[in-house]
């Protein structure tokens, strides 16, 4: 007897596939083809037809001194963060599994940065760093770093800016880090800990030959998910900065954002958004072997 | 000696983190004449508090529509993400298909193609089918982001229930797919739980999709609509601002923080096993 269409595992597993990998082809595959078509092309705002014009963006992208710049300014920003949102994250991770009164608030107080919407928090540090009334010029006024009437304009020196944008990416997915690492930490049963204490292992043998190796692989993840949110995300920089003062803080996604649809040049918008993805690709795997080998080590 | 440590460190935490939003709480209801003099403590009231700027965000901008387009689009993104995202899960973390290595891996990159990247045609298809400026091209389009990630989270969630209770479901006789609803989906509730948090603040926090997609303010989630109402030129509302951040933090951190155990229960089982 043939077993019933719910009993095979082979036309289950199609059933089971198909209408997530018909959205996927259809709403992601294929605009990420049209988008490929697009950066081989001349359309724009102004006129959508098409016109195959070779690697012609790409040349025009490698030629503007702004785009080798968004691209070392992606890198920064995407290194400095992800090495500050691990650490950081791992720092607090310890600190939310400990017990102690009031856990629950500080907890909830934690998560604040990460569970609001970006575009709101991100505003929010507008007015922090606001060339005039910023609350931390204020503070730095009291204790006299500044003088009176003095202001450090935090987004409007190429440093600062890149130090301001950072900071707040940092402070809102530093959170996320925790959580993720949180789940590695818990995950560390109780008993390896008390018997490697037992056998007289010291807190630092402990940290390296047990807490380490088992948190690397989430450690790993947390870093993962900070390089995509960070490499492609360009909300914070938007709000912020606009990219300036004088593109000192322009990163690839918001390069490719103001020339694709605010100077209305889709093809050269699509080319420079297009870098995005091998880029992301050889971070991915880099990381995913990293967990791999530990794994099976 | 520990004790105190922990106590200051949990204590300075939490004031790195929350720090910004208390202060905006503060902002909410100061008057302007206080606000705009660089003399001020920022973090006190210097002139007596006023709810006029609160009260404007309700009054004066559609504040709860921008509130209500969020939730309901949120809701609506992760019901449809579970539709599709737990059955193909399932379907590569355990029906032993040959492909499902190569397969899971490729959803997983997909993941990787931002948002910026596919904005510009995908506005484009949502002309298409007819729903531009409407908040339902939300909720066809946000499922893009959240079903690969979700699929890559769910499978290590499912990879973690013992392949023995579901063996078991079968031989008390239920069919494969009686196993997989009965035995496998309770199981791996915390997982489910895990990502219905995690797609939802995903969708409350989507900004690009929104910003080409929704011109007209009804229609608008909370990340863009507060943006465009209170942000006039160069004329920012500072304080209705400040106040919407918090009304829009607070319920969401809360009930990320309900789940949070649950989160990380899901999280361990999906990342350390998957």
């Amino acid at each position: 007897m043939k077993p019933k269409l719910a009993d095979r595992p082979g036309a289950l597993a199609w059933i089971f596939l198909l209408p997530s990998v018909l959205y996927i082809v259809a709403l992601i595959a294929l605009p990420f083809v049209l988008a490929i078509a697009f950066a081989l092309s001349d359309v724009s705002a102004g006129d959508p037809s098409y016109d195959y014009v070779g690697l012609l963006n790409f040349r025009r992208a490698f030629d503007d001194p702004v785009f080798w710049r968004s691209l070392g300014n992606t890198f920064v920003f995407t290194a400095i963060s992800m090495v500050l949102i691990v650490v950081l994250g791992k720092v607090l991770a310890n600190i939310l599994v400990a017990d102690f009164r009031g856990k629950w608030l500080v907890r909830f107080l934690v998560l604040l940065p990460w569970t609001t919407p970006v575009a709101l928090s991100s505003i929010s540090w507008l007015w922090l760093l606001d060339s005039i009334y910023s609350p931390i010029d204020w503070v730095l006024r009291q204790f006299g770093v500044l003088g009176p009437g003095e202001n450090l304009y935090w987004l409007g020196q190429p440093g600062l800016a890149m130090t301001s944008v950072i900071a707040v990416h940092v402070w809102r997915l530093t959170p996320l880090a925790a959580v993720i690492m949180m789940a590695g930490l818990v995950a560390i049963p109780n008993d390896i800990n008390e018997a490697a204490k037992v056998d007289g292992a010291g807190y630092w043998r402990r940290m390296f030959e047990i807490t380490v190796p088992l948190v690397l692989p989430v450690a790993a993840v947390a870093a993962l998910f900070g390089a995509i949110f960070t490499f492609t995300d360009m909300a914070v920089v938007r709000v912020l900065t606009r990219g300036g003062p004088n593109d000192a803080t322009q990163v690839l996604a918001s390069w490719a954002f103001y020339r694709g649809i605010e100077g209305g040049d889709v093809a050269q918008g699509a080319a420079v958004a297009l870098f995005l993805f091998p880029l992301l690709l050889a971070a991915a795997v880099a990381i995913l072997r990293v967990v791999r080998r530990i794994e099976v080590g | 000696m520990a004790r105190v440590g922990l106590y200051f460190a949990a204590v300075l935490v939490a004031l790195l983190c929350a720090g910004p939003f208390v202060w905006s709480l503060v902002t909410a209801f100061k008057q302007n004449r206080d606000l705009y003099d660089p003399r001020n403590n920022p973090f006190l009231f210097n002139r007596p508090a006023t709810p006029d700027h609160v009260l404007y965000l309700f009054t004066d901008t559609a504040f709860t529509t921008f509130a209500w387009n969020t939730l309901w689009v949120g809701a609506l993104v992760v019901l449809i993400t579970l539709t599709f995202a737990l059955p193909a899960a399932y379907a590569l973390a355990r029906l032993d298909r040959p492909w499902a290595g190569p397969l899971s891996i490729a959803i997983f990159l997909v993941y990787l193609v931002p948002p910026s990247l596919l904005f510009l045609s995908l506005s484009r298809m949502v002309v298409g089918v007819g729903l531009q400026d409407s908040t339902w091209s939300l909720v066809l389009i946000y499922p893009t982001i959240t079903i690969p990630v979700s699929v890559w989270l769910l499978m290590g969630f499912l990879k973690g229930v013992p392949r023995d209770i579901e063996e078991q479901a079968m031989v008390d006789g239920y069919s494969r797919l009686g196993a997989f609803a009965r035995a496998v989906v309770p199981l791996a509730f915390p997982g489910i739980v895990a990502v219905v948090v995690f797609t939802f603040t995903l969708t409350a926090s989507e900004f690009i999709y929104a910003l080409a997609f929704v011109a007209p303010t009804d229609e608008m989630p909370v990340s863009t609509g507060v943006p465009t109402q209170l942000v006039r030129g160069d004329v920012f509302f500072w304080q209705s601002l400040q106040a919407a951040t918090v009304l829009v933090a607070v319920p969401i951190a809360f009930v990320f923080n309900l789940f949070l155990d649950r989160f990380i229960a899901g999280f361990t089982m999906g990342a350390v096993k998957g």
